[in-house]
């Protein structure tokens, strides 16, 4: 269960992991990695709230679960400091800015200024950013994992199904992880 | 309007659960529910999306949820897609985090996680080449996105550059 942490010292309160949060979700831009160094800063540096072993430990949790960077980690040093209340009240922060955010956008400015001729003229620019900027994980992600010719093939394989048979990549991402546990018996072994 | 809640809900609940394994992991899945099986909206207002979800402040999938919702059934969708992309990291956090430490320490978890992620760079590069026949539609754009994927490659910039570059190259290109 989640209180397997001890307890730090002093108990912190709700009000300033709520404050801190609301403001990690408010000034970090770009998502994910981007706002992993303001996340560290926060609640590593300035409050003192995790130490460096423990943050690096929550990363690994993080990027071998389901969900977002960013409120993966909050949510986690949420716990670590006032358990499950903790963690919810991280996640609120952390989330808060963002959905009223997008609200006054999707309600206000999104409608008023589509059919502004710079505003169509910046996402003529946008939409090719945006498909170089996911092209460009696939890279990454590519660059570590596809050293060995067991991923490429399997990487391979799995794309001419997915074009082939059009299954939602829920489907290609289970059979790409099975295909690991196969491929990968007795080499990787600890 | 209870139907259309309950579909965004489970929706996003999906691209919540699979988002694994870093980078645009939730693209793919995006693309699906977004796009394919519910036809919410067309590729071009899909990246649209994305653009504005990068370029506000906070976790870019948490920023898309609430915008696609808000487009979809007003207040009540933005919320109900933002609780559905949030609910597996708070379920799996909150009751299960001892058995996934115990989880990601297995060897076992990490060959998973591997062929899992041949799987993403597979899924990732579909999903760019279908968004990307609604997005290339001319050489100014061919040359955006051929330039920042190179430049990406080439030297690590942050995904905030991408959205500048590509407004500033809009505007300066577009064929008034």
């Amino acid at each position: 269960m989640p209180h397997q942490y001890p307890e730090p010292a002093n108990k912190i309160s709700l009000w300033a992991i709520l404050l801190t949060f609301l403001k990690v979700g408010t000034l970090t831009f770009g998502g994910g990695f981007a706002m992993l160094p303001i996340i560290y800063r926060e609640t590593v540096e300035r409050n003192n709230w995790v130490d460096n072993q423990t943050f690096s430990d929550i990363l690994i949790i993080t990027q071998s679960m389901p969900g977002q960077i960013a409120l993966n980690s909050s949510i986690q040093v949420g716990i670590r400091l006032r358990g499950t209340v903790g963690g919810l009240v991280a996640a609120l922060g952390v989330t808060l800015p963002s959905v009223l955010i997008l609200m006054a956008i999707a309600a206000y400015f999104y409608p008023q200024f589509k059919d502004n001729v710079y505003v169509e003229a910046a996402f003529y620019g946008l939409r090719p950013a945006v498909v170089a900027l996911i092209a460009a994980s696939a890279v990454r992600i590519g660059r570590q994992i596809l050293l060995g010719w067991n991923g490429v093939i399997l990487c391979a394989v799995l794309l001419i199904t997915a074009i082939i048979t059009n299954v939602h990549p829920i489907l290609i991402m289970v059979a790409g992880g099975l295909a690991g546990l196969v491929i990968c018996k007795g080499t990787n072994r600890r | 309007m209870i139907t259309i809640l309950l579909t965004l809900y489970w929706s996003f609940l999906k691209i919540g659960l699979f988002s694994i394994g870093g980078g645009y992991a939730m693209i793919p899945l995006m693309e699906a529910e977004l796009i394919t099986i519910h036809g919410w909206m067309s590729a071009s207002e899909f990246l649209d999306l994305i653009a504005i979800a990068e370029a506000t402040p906070g976790p870019v999938s948490v920023n898309a949820a609430t915008f696609a919702g808000y487009r979809l059934a007003g207040v009540a969708g933005a919320l109900t897609a933002t609780l559905g992309i949030i609910t597996p990291s708070l379920v799996l956090l909150l009751i299960l985090s001892r058995l996934l430490l115990r989880a990601t320490q297995n060897p076992r978890a990490e060959n998973f996680l591997n062929g899992l992620r041949s799987a993403l760079v597979a899924l990732i590069l579909l999903a760019s080449f279908t968004l990307g026949r609604s997005a290339i539609l001319d050489l100014p754009t061919a040359l955006v996105f051929g330039g920042l994927l190179v430049f990406s490659i080439w030297k690590n910039i942050s995904p905030l550059f991408f959205i500048i570059a590509g407004a500033v190259l809009g505007l300066l290109l577009f064929p008034y």
